[in-house]
């Protein structure tokens, strides 16, 4: 039982990492229209900062604060240099261009870094146990990574539905020329955007690396993951990232940890211990494929696209 | 169509001849690895081929054709593993497989438009990754090795190189021959006009879904003929090979060779896997006057070029290396 | 009217506060040149899109040839001898003109599923979209990329794209949208010759043309229709005059 409770918590704290990564990514396509493959680049980028500004200045935290504002301003700076000109182009373009920079990045991090991966050890007041239930103990950090995330979650959710900024956001690409008639700098607002979809994916990583290893190619494994979860929630609905990345936090980290026993249990023996480990790892595309033919815009499709 | 001798044209003449002598040419200048090389250049080429079928012609971004070289290569793999030595049967199960998942995978994903569709593609093709990551008899993550290449009886000897490298040539040939008929066909153009305007296409009465599901099916059959190829030239198959990283190869390949030519993905796959060889050489070049020392070091990153590269690429030469050679054609004409 | 070719009942659509098409009912007769008029923003392109398909009705229903098309996908609906042309030109830009016509013969010919003859080369096609564009007078222009014709060509080569499936009733949306003087006069022309072969429901702006060429004509006001009839009692009718004539008349002189 007690397993169970944990790997629900597990789930939950999975779902509401990737919701962090989904939400920056379904921002931009919402709003910029720009399907940015490099997106993963930028949640490696911001565990690799986090951990070697949390060796420097010896503080975990400090690292973090400093590796979110160090993808932040990468995140602006690519948006300067390379995005800013892909927008109103064919998808076609945005996947290759982007997909380039996938390239840069991961041998840029290689020549800076060097191929091995990196770790961020914990400090000791993150990495105890703490008591949520009787009888029931988890890790201080993972509930850490809730906190964060739920209370980033409710800052999205006031910028979006109570800020002019939210308004402009919701109003869509398509109404680039309405936005721009209302006297609001289009540049200057894609940029932030796009900033804010890279502190995301930014805060994403840094988060996740004390439990995973900080490592080269880490951004492609999981930006499939976050494009499952657009998908699912519907492209530009950030309500739709958070239900879709939830549902496949817990179908994952569920999935992985008890399907192979029920398996067993319907299937008995050899038959299930060849089929689990890889029906685990499809169930969520399954469940984007029954999403996909019941509903092709996904579960709460966003505005006019 | 003029019958004037253009640039372009001369290029992709002793583009043809020049593969259909390279053989010729490796064993001359004592340079076998050159022959590999060139195997594997036209089997990709080929895959490119497909791509450009849906991809180009037909507009349909899918993220996930690399799966096909995957399950035609582990169909032949699995079956030499399991005894089944012949290409007669192997390399048509690896066909009906391609063709199989392609009609899934399409149907699936036909119901979806734009990004959702280039998503949805890309996740299936994972699947597959997975799939095969999780079949412990077949090797899981690390792979499938092949005892021997496919059997044709006494017909063909795939393990003599060259003999191999003709197979595939032909095969490439043929595929661009199969191409060039079907894109001028009636389906053809019911697939063009779809990607040009499909409301259009709609409107004056076409059902455009069950084409394009149709040339999904045949440009993934295609592809899993080439991946049955490469299980049979690496004589090993593993689920990298379907990692959605590498279906991003192959869109590179298609755009970088020119997007609905012929001859684009031939162009494009050979500069890029020249680029993955010669890129780090050059580079190394480039350093050493200022960086001897680290010079060697330098070429292994290659990639911090090509990345840029591609952007570049995309911004400003969309047509690819077929439309700079078009580009240099008219101008030799008008200038 | 009994033997309507194609008869509306009470068709309605609704985008978010506003109501496009709101219980619109309409019968035509076979042979009849019907035309559909109002102010912008009345609903005629909506109600031109909900007849060929291209957008699904909230409520009503629509019947051609005795057949109730109402739920018909787009393709089906052309298949059945409805074809519609486009307010917003929306050609088959990277291909020849000929190409564009030979299409929409290609649609009315059987499935498509031949892989190998050229279709360029196919008599079957290309002669037939070489007769519609003769109609329409375009015949000098069939090797021509589409991209390449003027704006009133685009709309004569809208209309023949729309003829080539040899259609028993044509939904023409603005022909002449942007026409000049010269232009629309030849496309008035063209339309009077075609009246004698088609039933045509005509949503148009210019109204010399409309009243040159409708049997009968439909008001459409905030999409509802506020009256049908002969042009002579369209004119003469009150309402229609304030809401809609009045200001054509004061544009138009």
């Amino acid at each position: 039982m007690t397993l169970f409770v944990e790997q629900c918590l597990n789930g939950l704290q999975f779902g509401l990492l990737l919701f962090l990564l989904a939400a920056g990514l379904t921002l931009v396509f919402g709003i910029m229209d720009l399907v940015n493959l490099a997106h993963g680049s930028l949640y490696m980028l911001g565990a690799y900062f986090a951990a070697t500004f949390a060796a420097w200045t010896g503080s975990f935290v400090l690292g973090a604060v400093l590796a979110l504002g160090a993808t932040l301003v990468v995140g602006m700076a690519v948006e300067v240099v390379a995005m800013r000109r892909l927008y109103g182009r064919d998808h076609l373009d945005h996947v290759l261009g982007t997909f380039g920079l996938i390239l840069f990045f991961d041998e840029a991090v290689r020549l800076i870094w060097g191929p091995g991966g990196l770790s961020l050890p914990l400090p000791s007041w993150l990495s105890q146990p703490v008591h949520i239930l009787p009888g029931i103990e988890y890790s201080a950090y993972r509930l850490a990574i809730m906190a964060v995330t739920l209370t980033v979650a409710g800052f999205l959710y006031v910028l979006v539905m109570r800020t002019r900024v939210g308004m402009l956001i919701r109003a869509g690409a398509s109404n680039r020329e309405m936005v721009a008639a209302l006297g609001v700098n289009i540049k200057l607002l894609y940029t932030l955007v796009f900033g804010l979809g890279a502190a995301l994916a930014g805060l994403a990583g840094l988060m996740q690396a004390p439990i995973l290893t900080v490592q080269i190619g880490m951004g492609e494994n999981i930006l499939i993951l976050a494009f499952v979860i657009t998908v699912i929630g519907g492209i530009g609905s950030i309500r739709g990232a958070f239900v879709a990345a939830l549902l496949v936090g817990f179908i994952d980290t569920l999935g992985r940890a008890f399907f192979p026993q029920l398996l067993h249990a319907f299937l008995g023996g050899p038959a299930a211990s060849t089929a689990a480990p890889a029906l685990s790892s499809m169930l969520i595309y399954i469940l984007m494929a029954v999403v996909l033919v019941a509903k092709p815009e996904g579960l709460f499709p966003a505005g006019a696209k | 169509m003029s019958v004037a001798v253009t640039p372009r044209k001369v290029v992709i003449a002793a583009l043809l001849v020049g593969l259909a002598l390279l053989p010729l040419y490796a064993s001359l200048s004592g340079t076998p690895f050159l022959l590999t090389l060139f195997t594997r250049i036209i089997i990709l080429a080929m895959a490119a081929v497909s791509l450009n079928l849906i991809l180009g012609y037909g507009g349909m971004m899918s993220f996930g054709h690399a799966a096909y070289l995957g399950i035609g290569g582990y169909t032949v793999a699995i079956l030499a593993f399991e005894g089944v030595q012949s290409g007669l049967v192997q390399w048509p199960a690896a066909l009906a497989a391609s063709a199989l998942f392609a009609l899934i995978v399409g149907a699936l994903s036909l119901r979806t438009r734009g990004v959702y569709f280039i998503m949805i593609t890309l996740a299936f093709a994972q699947m597959a990754y997975y799939l095969a990551s999780g079949m412990a008899r077949y090797g899981s993550d690390d792979g499938l090795s092949l005892d021997n290449r496919s059997e044709f009886g006494g017909l063909l000897n795939l393990s003599n190189k060259t003999t191999f490298y003709y197979v595939c040539l032909i095969l490439l040939y043929a595929s661009i021959y199969l191409v060039w008929r079907l894109t001028n066909s009636r389906f053809g153009m019911v697939l063009r006009g779809t990607r040009s305007n499909e409301t259009r296409m709609l409107a004056i009465g076409f059902p455009t879904t069950r084409y394009k599901l149709a040339a999904f099916v045949i440009a993934g059959t295609m592809c899993g003929l080439a991946g049955a190829l490469i299980a049979n030239h690496t004589e090993f198959v593993s689920p990298a090979m379907m990692y959605w990283t590498r279906s991003g190869d192959l869109i590179v390949m298609v755009v970088l060779g020119g997007l609905r030519t012929l001859f684009g993905p031939v162009l494009g796959a050979l500069a890029l896997l020249f680029l993955e060889q010669f890129l780090p050489a050059i580079i190394s070049a480039a350093v050493r006057p200022f960086n001897p020392v680290n010079a060697a070091k330098a070429g292994e990153y290659w990639q911090i070029v090509l990345g840029p590269m591609l952007l570049l690429v995309v911004l400003f030469a969309r047509g690819g290396i077929d439309g700079l050679l078009r580009l240099l054609s008219s101008r030799e004409r008008h200038g | 009217m009994a033997d309507a070719l194609l008869r509306i009942e009470n068709l309605s659509k609704r985008f978010g506060g506003i109501q496009a098409s709101d219980g619109i009912s309409l019968a035509i007769p076979a042979g009849e040149l019907h035309a559909v008029i109002g102010p912008n923003g009345a609903g005629k392109t909506t109600l031109v899109a909900q007849l060929s398909g291209q957008l699904a009705s909230d409520a009503g229903r629509i019947g051609f040839a005795g057949e109730d098309i109402t739920g018909l996908p787009m393709h089906r609906r052309s298949a059945r001898g409805l074809a519609r042309s486009f307010q917003v030109t929306s050609l088959f830009l990277d291909f020849s003109v000929l190409d564009n016509v030979a299409f929409a013969v290609q649609a009315h010919d059987g499935h498509s599923f031949r892989f190998w003859s050229d279709a360029r080369r196919d008599r079957t096609l290309r002669e037939p979209a070489r007769a519609a564009l003769a109609r329409v007078g375009l015949a000098e222009r069939a090797e021509w990329p589409a991209a390449k014709l003027s704006h009133g060509e685009h709309r004569q080569l809208e209309l023949a794209m729309a003829l080539a499936g040899k259609p028993r009733m044509l939904l023409l949306d603005e022909p002449m949208a942007g026409m000049g003087p010269e232009e629309s006069a030849r496309m008035v022309k063209l339309l009077r010759e075609l009246k004698r072969e088609l039933t045509i429901m005509l949503v148009e702006h210019d109204m010399e043309a409309v009243f040159a060429l409708a049997d009968r004509i439909t008001v459409l006001v905030y999409g509802r229709v506020i009256a049908t009839g002969v042009p002579t009692d369209i004119r003469a009718n009150p309402q229609v005059r304030e809401a809609y004539l009045g200001e054509e008349e004061a544009a138009h002189g």
